[in-house]
C-alpha cells in the first residue's frame, strides 16, 4: 500500500488515462465502431496483455527464465470452469478468481521453491516440465471433464471487466516493480552473487516475483474462461507459454510497456492474419528467431513510457535511470 | 621474427592495452614483465589471435597477422602455453599431446616429435594413458608446454609458466625453457616472476597499465634500481 | 504365478529397453550439443520428426528399404542440424544464453508450425515396410520390430562412441566441449568442429526418426516435442555432457516410462518423466555420470 502511496502522482495519471480510455472505447462501441469482431480481439489483447506483463516480471525484471506459464493459467480457467458452472453468479465468477488465484499461488510455491534455483536454460525446462504436470494432472481429473473439456461457461467476463482488471494487474504489476521490492528484485536479475553479499535475500525476491506473475496468470486465465466459454486442457500446453514468451520477447524483455505495445501488435495481426491460419505461427516463428538475432532487446528494450520522465522535467538530466 | 606496434586492445570496455611496441628476434627469448592487470596476457592473446586489437600492428615474419584466426596463426608456427595450464581435462596425456599436433599431418613428423616431447619431459611418457585432470599442477604445466611444443612452433610463447607450481617445479620450468631456445624456438615468455624471467631472457620488457614503462637486456633490467624496486623485491 | 510376474517384468524390460534405445539416440544428440556449446537445442526433437517424414516419404514415393531409409534420415538429419546451427546458432555464438534459448525455441516452433502448414497436422501412417513378426521366448513376446529397434540404435551408439574416442575429429570436439580457448590455441577451428557436432548429434535424431516410425506407426509435426523434452531429461539423468550418460539415461526413461504405464497410470507417463526430472535436477544434477562443476565467486 505505501507503494502505491509513494508513486501517487504517477497512478493517479495512469488512472486518468485508463478512465478516459475506457469512454473512449465505450463511445467507439455505441457508436458501432467498433464492432463485436473488434470488441473481441481487444478482449483478446487485454487477456494477453496480464499474461504477457506477468511473465515480463519474472522474466525480465526477476531474470527468471520460466516458460511454464500456461501452467497457473489453466489453474484459474479451470476454477473459473468449475465454480461458475455450479453457480453462475457474478458472485461465484469473481469468487472464483480469487480462487484460482489462491491455488496458483501454491502450486506457484510447490513449484517455484525447488526450481527456483536452477540456472537458465535448466529452470527453463523444469517449469516447462511443471506445467506439464499441471496440465496433465488436470487432463486426467473427473472434476475437470478430463481431456474434452468444459464448456458453456457463464460469460462474466465482458470487456468492462476484463479491461478493468487489465488496467488494475497493470497498476499492481508497474508499482511492484518500482517498488522496494521491485529494486531488489532487479538486483537480482543484474547480479545474483552481489545482491546476496548486499544481505538481500535472493530466494525469497525470486520466489515472491514468480508467485506474484503466477497470480496474475491465473486471472488472466479465469478471464479467458469466462469470455471464451470454453476451454481445454491443450489450450494450455507449452505452444500456449511459448506464445506469451513471444510477446514478452517481442516487446522487449524487462519492459512493460513493451509487452503492452506487442500484446496489441500481436493482437491485430493475429486478427488480420487470420485467414492464413498456421502459416501465420510459422511468421511468429521466424520473426522470433530475426529478433533475437538482429534485435534482442525487443521493440522497446528496457525502455518504459513513464510520467516520471514527464513529471521530473529538468531534473531529469542527472538522474540514473533504474 | 615478431612486430608489435602501437597496439591498442580493449577488454570489453577497459582498454587493457593503450599502444605498445616490441620486437622478438629469431633465437631469442624475450621477456613481458609487470604486475597483474598490466596487460601482458592481453597481448599475448591478440598476437595468438584469441582477441583482435582495436588498432596497431602484428606482424609475423613479414605480414600482418593480427586481423587472423587462431587456428591460422598456430598453423603459421605461433604456438601458446596459456595461463593456467588449460590441459583437456577428460582426455588423456597423449591426446592432449596429440592435440597439440592437430594441424601436422605427417605421421613420421608427428611420431618424431612425440619422441622429442617425451625425452624432454620423461614423466609425460609414464603417465601417456592417464586422464590429464589428474596430473600434478607442475606435470599439468609439462604437459601444457609439451602439447605446445607438438606442433613444431617457431615462436613460443608463453603465459606465466611458474603461476601455482612449487618452487623445484618452477626451476626446472626454466631450465626447460633455456632448453627450448637452445633448440632454435623463439620464446616470448609473460612472467610475475620476474627474476626467474629476466635471469634466462635476452631482452625484456617492463608493463605497467598497459603501457611499455622500460626495455632492455636481461642483465640490463635486472641491475635497474626502478625494476629491482618494483618488481624484485630488492 | 512366479512364472507370469517373471514374464511381466522381462516383458516390459523388452518393451522399456526398446522405446529406451529410442530415447538413447536422441539423447546424445542433446548431450553433445549441450557439452560443445552449452545450448539447450530445442529443436532437436523436431529434427527426429523431420527424419520420420523424411522416411516416411521416401519408402512411399522412392520405395526406399528400411536400411536406405535410415541412412538417408541420418543424412537429412545431419544437414537440417548443420543448417540450423549455422542460422540460427551461430550469430549468438557469444549472446547471453537466454537469447539463444529463445532462438532454440523460436526454430523448434518454426519447424513444427512449418511441417504442419506444408503438410497438414493430422497424424499419418507410417509405411510397415518389414512385417512385424512376433518371437515367443520363454513365453515373453519380441516383436521382430523390437530386435530390430535395439539393434540399431546399439549399432549407432557403439559407432557414436568410436568417433568421438578414436577419430581426431572426436578428439577436437571433446577438446572444444572442456575448453574452447585452448582448443584454438592447438589450432582447432572451433566453427568446424561445432557443425561436425551437430551434424553427428543430428543423424542421430533422424535414425531414431525413422525407429519410432517403425516402432508406432505414426508421425505428426508434433511428434517431436514431447520425446525432445524426454529425451532431454535422459540426457540430465545420464549427467549432460556425457556420451555414455546419455545411453543409459535413455534406456532407464525407457524403463520408466514403460513402468508407469504397466501399472496402470498410462495417463501419467509423460508427467512421471517430467517429475523425474525435477527430482534429478534438485537432487543430482550433475547425473550418473556428469561432473558437478560449481559456479566460482
Amino acid at each position: 500500500m505505501t507503494i502505491l502511496k509513494a508513486n501517487f502522482k504517477y497512478n493517479v495519471s495512469w488512472l486518468i488515462i485508463m478512465v478516459a480510455g475506457f469512454y473512449l472505447m465505450n463511445t467507439l462501441m455505441l457508436m458501432g465502431i467498433i464492432d463485436s469482431f473488434i470488441e473481441n480481439m481487444l478482449v483478446v489483447i487485454g487477456i494477453n496483455i496480464i499474461l504477457a506483463t506477468g511473465l515480463n516480471l519474472v522474466i525480465g525484471f526477476a531474470g527468471q527464465f520460466s516458460l511454464g506459464h500456461a501452467g497457473f493459467m489453466a489453474i484459474g480457467a479451470y476454477a473459473t470452469a468449475i465454480i461458475t458452472t455450479n453457480s453462475a453468479t457474478a458472485g461465484g465468477f469473481y469468487t472464483s478468481i480469487v480462487v484460482g488465484v489462491i491455488i496458483a499461488i501454491i502450486a506457484a510455491i510447490i513449484v517455484g521453491v525447488p526450481t527456483l534455483r536452477l540456472r537458465g536454460d535448466y529452470l527453463a525446462i523444469a517449469t516447462m516440465g511443471a506445467a506439464e504436470i499441471i496440465r496433465i494432472i488436470i487432463n486426467n481429473l473427473q472434476i475437470t471433464n478430463g481431456p474434452s473439456g468444459m464448456f458453456n461457461i457463464p460469460q462474466f467476463a465482458t470487456w468492462p471487466v476484463v479491461y478493468i482488471m487489465v488496467c488494475v494487474t497493470t497498476i499492481l504489476i508497474a508499482n511492484f516493480v518500482r517498488s522496494r521490492a521491485g529494486r531488489a528484485i532487479k538486483s537480482v536479475r543484474e547480479d545474483e552473487i552481489a545482491a546476496e553479499s548486499a544481505g538481500i535475500n535472493t530466494t525469497n525476491w525470486k520466489l515472491a516475483a514468480f508467485v506474484f506473475g503466477a497470480a496474475t496468470a491465473a486471472i488472466a486465465g479465469s478471464l479467458d474462461a469466462s469470455y471464451l466459454q470454453t476451454i481445454a486442457p491443450t489450450n494450455f500446453g507449452i505452444m500456449e507459454s511459448i506464445s506469451i514468451l513471444i510477446i514478452v520477447v517481442l516487446g522487449g524483455v524487462g519492459s512493460l510497456t513493451g509487452s503492452v505495445v506487442a500484446a496489441v501488435v500481436l493482437g491485430i495481426l493475429d486478427t488480420a492474419l487470420q485467414n492464413f491460419g498456421t502459416l501465420r505461427m510459422v511468421i511468429y516463428a521466424a520473426a522470433l528467431i530475426l529478433i533475437m538475432i538482429f534485435k534482442p532487446t525487443g521493440l522497446l528494450g528496457s525502455h518504459e513510457l513513464s510520467f516520471k520522465h514527464l513529471f521530473s522535467g529538468t531534473k531529469r538530466k542527472g538522474r540514473v535511470r533504474s | 621474427m615478431l612486430s608489435v606496434d602501437q597496439l591498442v586492445v580493449n577488454y570489453g570496455v577497459i582498454n587493457a592495452v593503450k599502444g605498445v611496441s616490441f620486437d622478438i628476434n629469431e633465437g631469442e627469448i624475450v621477456s613481458l614483465i609487470g604486475a597483474n592487470g598490466a596487460g601482458k596476457t592481453t597481448i599475448l592473446k591478440t598476437v595468438s589471435g584469441l582477441l583482435r586489437p582495436a588498432s596497431g600492428t602484428v606482424t609475423y615474419e613479414g605480414h600482418e597477422i593480427q586481423r587472423e584466426k587462431a587456428p591460422k596463426i598456430v598453423a603459421q608456427g605461433i604456438s601458446q602455453v596459456p595461463e593456467g595450464r588449460h590441459i583437456f581435462a577428460g582426455l588423456t596425456v597423449k591426446e592432449n599431446l596429440q592435440m597439440g599436433a592437430f594441424l601436422q599431418s605427417d605421421r613420421a613428423n608427428i611420431a618424431t616429435t612425440f619422441q622429442t616431447v617425451y625425452d624432454r619431459f620423461p614423466v609425460l611418457k609414464e603417465r601417456q594413458n592417464q586422464d590429464a585432470a589428474t596430473l600434478s599442477g607442475g606435470e599439468q604445466q609439462m604437459l601444457a608446454m609439451g602439447r605446445a611444443l607438438m606442433s613444431r612452433p617457431k615462436l613460443l610463447l608463453l603465459d606465466e609458466p611458474s603461476m601455482g607450481l612449487a618452487p623445484i617445479f618452477i626451476n626446472e620450468i626454466f631450465d626447460i625453457i633455456t632448453a627450448i631456445k637452445e633448440q632454435g624456438t623463439t620464446v616470448l615468455l609473460i612472467e610475475q616472476n620476474a627474476k626467474k624471467a629476466l635471469s634466462i631472457s635476452d631482452r625484456g620488457y617492463v608493463l605497467a597499465s598497459g603501457e611499455v614503462k622500460m626495455s632492455g637486456t636481461g642483465s640490463e633490467l635486472l641491475a635497474n634500481a626502478d625494476v629491482q624496486k618494483a618488481y624484485l623485491g630488492g | 504365478m512366479e512364472a507370469s510376474t517373471l514374464q511381466t517384468f522381462f516383458q516390459q524390460l523388452i518393451n522399456g529397453l526398446s522405446l529406451g534405445s529410442i530415447y538413447a539416440l536422441l539423447a546424445l544428440g542433446y548431450t553433445m550439443v549441450y557439452g560443445i556449446i552449452k545450448l539447450i537445442n530445442f529443436a532437436h526433437g523436431d529434427i527426429y520428426m523431420l527424419g520420420a517424414f523424411w522416411g516416411y516419404y521416401v519408402i512411399n514415393f522412392w520405395h526406399f528399404n528400411f536400411l536406405f531409409a535410415l541412412l538417408s534420415a541420418m543424412l537429412v538429419g545431419a544437414v537440417a542440424g548443420v543448417i540450423i546451427e549455422y542460422f540460427a546458432y551461430r550469430p549468438l555464438r557469444h549472446a547471453p544464453r537466454i537469447t539463444a534459448l529463445i532462438t532454440a525455441i523460436g526454430v523448434s516452433f518454426l519447424l513444427e508450425n512449418g511441417m504442419s502448414y506444408l503438410y497438414g497436422s493430422t497424424p499419418r501412417d507410417f509405411p510397415q515396410i518389414i512385417e512385424p513378426v512376433n518371437y515367443h521366448v520363454f513365453g515373453v513376446l519380441i516383436s521382430n520390430i523390437q530386435i530390430l529397434i535395439l539393434v540399431t540404435a546399439c549399432l549407432l551408439m557403439v559407432i557414436l562412441q568410436v568417433i568421438i574416442k578414436k577419430t581426431k575429429m572426436g578428439k577436437a570436439m571433446r577438446a572444444v566441449s572442456v575448453d574452447p580457448d585452448a582448443a584454438e590455441l592447438v589450432g582447432i577451428n572451433l566453427n568446424r568442429t561445432i557443425s561436425f557436432t551437430f551434424a553427428l548429434g543430428s543423424s542421430m535424431a533422424g535414425a531414431a526418426g525413422v525407429l519410432i516410425g517403425l516402432y508406432y506407426n505414426s508421425i505428426d509435426p508434433l511428434m517431436g516435442m514431447t520425446p525432445g523434452i524426454k529425451a532431454f531429461v535422459a540426457a540430465v539423468v545420464g549427467g549432460i555432457g556425457s556420451v555414455p550418460g546419455a545411453s543409459i539415461g535413455g534406456f532407464l526413461i525407457g524403463l520408466l516410462e514403460t513402468l508407469v504405464q504397466s501399472v496402470g497410470l498410462s495417463a501419467y507417463k509423460d508427467a512421471a518423466v517430467y517429475f523425474v526430472l525435477i527430482v534429478i535436477l534438485l537432487v543430482l544434477p550433475a547425473g550418473i555420470f556428469g561432473k558437478n562443476i560449481k559456479e566460482k565467486v
